[in-house]
């Protein structure tokens, strides 16, 4: 039992890793050595040396098809992409290679690999570090999206992630790993994957969310049951392929649903929840699905950072129009 | 317009891009060829292979023409190439190939059932029975490139003694992929055979308009990497420089930029019409350089290779391609629920709802 931050969570988790399976090895930008931008691989070169965790050059689409010949040989390769806004050259192998590699060879060669990448925005970082794109890889067949936001969730959920024989993206928000504390077990027990929690239980509302923005939501539905709203807030952690049945059974009960991302607006994954919901659940809906996200804009700089990110405030406005539905 | 063998020019001579050619397009072996250049044996092996990738193309764009096999990229005039680096490698490395090294697949013990398979559109086609590390072809161009890293870190991380050979063409070396693969392999010094099959077109685009380098082979340079130059319808050029550099890459040399010059004789895919970019006077001189009858003429003048030793091979092939197309013609689909099977290792709800929901004939 240890009290850990979310870094620290990803960082005991890697270690774990690399500790219990030989064919785990880390690949990234400033990895080795350095640790890490935001130390998540500190120490780990130190302990395991330079074939388990590698500095590359800066090379972001070379690493992500690196891992993915390093995959084809049975390793297990955990690629770090610095930032989630510097991603965009290796989705060409993410999407045609990684994703498809199991399927286009009928099973004769698979891809067990993770690609972790910190995102978000909310921390005031420089232009191109703030980016919330999850739902351009949850549009990927063959391909796991998953985000955690707690450090028990980050540990449990990256385990899984290794562990799991095909590729998987796992995209960790910046804005809480060391925004909180929390006892985790380092027993090596993942958690598992395609996997809805609900955070919170509650009668009224169901508010659907992931990532940093669940802090958020939690704090809202504290603050709304102080007006004698009872919200359930869902943490979907993985989008693709996701849980439905966690979904639907929650709003199926409440009626009502909320869906909160700091993602832009359309095509983002809220839209993929409330078509499911329009599809499965309409007769159990008393009110219009109501979405909590940034307009079609790019993430500003930092010193208007503060008017695109989906606040509280916000949050609790959107409820409280979606309960006034009779 | 300059293409084909060549002199290499001033830039090429300032990187030190040296160019092979031990058999001229009229048959003639030179002094310095290899050892096994004058082994019978060794020879007839190649031209066979050569021959029975021609043979296996020629029945594959037949069978396009005639409705039955999808849009087929043929490799006439570049079996050199794929015959002279699968000669070269040993059964233990691992091909990564583009889409036009079908026989280098075949050498390597991928049949042409499965080679129909796939270019008749069915995955199995690219679950080989022989060599189960290959990779499958790639057809977004170039991406293949980092994949042989990867395969070449496995086996430097195992300590094995193995090497990852990549082939590409002429118009991948424009991308980024190339140059990412290149530059990693360099850092590392990993056991990677970086083969360039210029055939001079990316589809309409020819070798002059891709890029203002000299030769391909010179964009080794830049990642620390040596390059050479060889005649790619030279099959003996090809497999000499492929054993050097995967000697090189399992000695701990590190890896090798292989520039093979070769002409495509063919469109560029059954899709394509090349008489919409280029003259026929532009092709036809390139038909006096190509491996196949070159080899020949050599087996013939050196060697002995008589005509009933032609007819025999050339009714061997016939009877093999024609058995494996009638194979492949007679290979009944998958079933429909195949198309969610391999998604994942193990099938999500949503997935497993939708499968049964083809099963009933639905789309899922």
């Amino acid at each position: 039992m240890a009290e850990l931050t979310l870094v620290d969570a990803v960082r005991a988790a890697l270690a774990h890793a690399l500790e219990e399976d030989p064919t785990v090895v880390i690949l990234g930008e400033d990895v080795g050595v350095d640790g890490g931008v935001f130390r998540a691989t500190e120490g780990l070169w130190q302990r395991f040396g330079r074939d388990r965790v590698r500095d590359t050059p800066l090379s972001e689409s070379a690493i992500a098809g690196m891992a993915v010949g390093l995959a084809a040989q049975g390793f297990r390769p955990i690629v770090e992409i610095q930032f989630q806004g510097f991603i965009h050259p290796a989705l060409d192998q993410i999407a045609n290679h990684a994703a498809r590699l199991r399927n286009r060879t009928r099973g004769r060669l698979t891809c067990p690999m993770v690609l972790r990448a910190p995102y978000g925005a909310g921390v005031h970082a420089p232009e191109h570090h703030s980016e919330s794109i999850e739902a351009i890889f949850a549009h990927i067949p063959g391909l796991r999206v998953v985000i955690p936001s707690s450090p028990r969730r980050g540990y449990g959920l990256l385990l899984s992630a290794i562990r799991n024989p095909d590729p998987v993206v796992f995209f960790e928000p910046k804005r809480l790993y060391r925004a909180q504390r929390e006892e985790v077990v380092l027993d090596g027990a993942d958690l598992p994957l395609d996997t809805a929690f609900t955070l919170r239980e509650g009668r009224d509302l169901s508010v659907v969310t992931w990532g940093a923005m669940t802090r958020d939501c939690l704090e809202a539905a504290e603050a709304l049951a102080a007006e004698g709203i009872e919200a359930e807030v869902v943490d979907m952690a993985t989008l693709k392929p996701y849980d439905a049945a966690t979904l639907l059974e929650s709003v199926r009960r409440t009626g009502r649903c909320v869906v909160v991302h700091e993602a832009p607006r359309t095509g983002g994954f809220g839209a993929e929840i409330a078509a499911r919901l329009a599809e499965e659940a309409l007769d159990a809906l008393v009110a219009p699905i109501r979405r909590v996200c940034p307009p079609d804009i790019i993430p500003p700089l930092p010193r208007l950072e503060a008017a695109y990110m989906p606040s509280q405030d916000d949050i609790c406005e959107a409820v409280r129009e979606v309960m006034a539905w009779r | 317009m300059q293409s084909g063998p060549r002199e290499m020019d001033e830039t090429a001579k300032g990187h030190g891009i040296a160019f092979s050619r031990f058999l001229t397009p009229d048959g003639t072996l030179s002094g310095t060829a290899p050892g096994f250049a004058s082994d019978r044996a060794e020879l007839v092996a190649l031209y066979s292979g050569m021959l029975r990738t021609r043979a296996f193309d020629a029945k594959a764009v037949s069978l396009q023409r005639t409705g039955r096999l999808g849009t087929y990229p043929s490799s006439l005039g570049q079996e050199g190439v794929a015959v002279g680096l699968a000669a070269a490698m040993r059964a233990e490395d691992v091909l990564i190939p583009s889409f036009r090294e079908h026989g280098a697949k075949l050498w390597r013990g991928a049949s042409m059932k499965e080679l129909f398979l796939y270019w008749g559109g069915d995955e199995r086609g690219s679950d080989f029975a022989g060599p189960r590390e290959d990779f499958p072809d790639c057809i977004p161009v170039g991406t293949q490139y980092p994949h042989a890293v990867g395969v070449a870190m496995a086996f430097t991380l195992r300590r094995e003694p193995r090497c990852a050979v990549v082939v590409g063409g002429d118009g991948s070396t424009s991308r980024g992929d190339f140059h990412e693969a290149l530059n990693m392999a360099g850092v590392w010094k990993l056991p990677v055979v970086f083969i360039i099959n210029n055939n001079q077109w990316a589809i309409s685009v020819p070798r002059e308009a891709q890029t203002a380098a000299a030769t391909l082979a010179q964009k080794a340079v830049g990642a620390g990497l040596p390059g050479e130059q060889v005649d790619g319808c030279d099959v003996i050029a090809v497999r000499d420089a492929v054993e050097r550099a995967l000697a090189c890459g399992r000695g701990g040399g590190g890896a090798t930029l292989i520039e093979c010059i070769t002409y495509r004789l063919s469109d560029h895919t059954t899709a394509d019409d090349a008489s919409r970019y280029r003259d026929d006077n532009e092709v036809s001189p390139h038909w006096a350089e190509e491996p196949v009858a070159r080899l020949r003429e050599h087996l013939v003048k050196a060697h002995g290779w008589t005509k009933a030793e032609e007819e025999r091979l050339r009714t061997e092939n016939h009877a093999a391609v024609e058995a494996a197309a009638e194979a492949y013609l007679a290979t009944s689909p998958q079933p429909v629920t195949a198309i969610a099977d391999y998604i994942f290792d193990a099938l999500p709800p949503d997935l497993r709802a939708a499968r049964d929901r083809i099963a009933e004939g639905g789309n899922g």
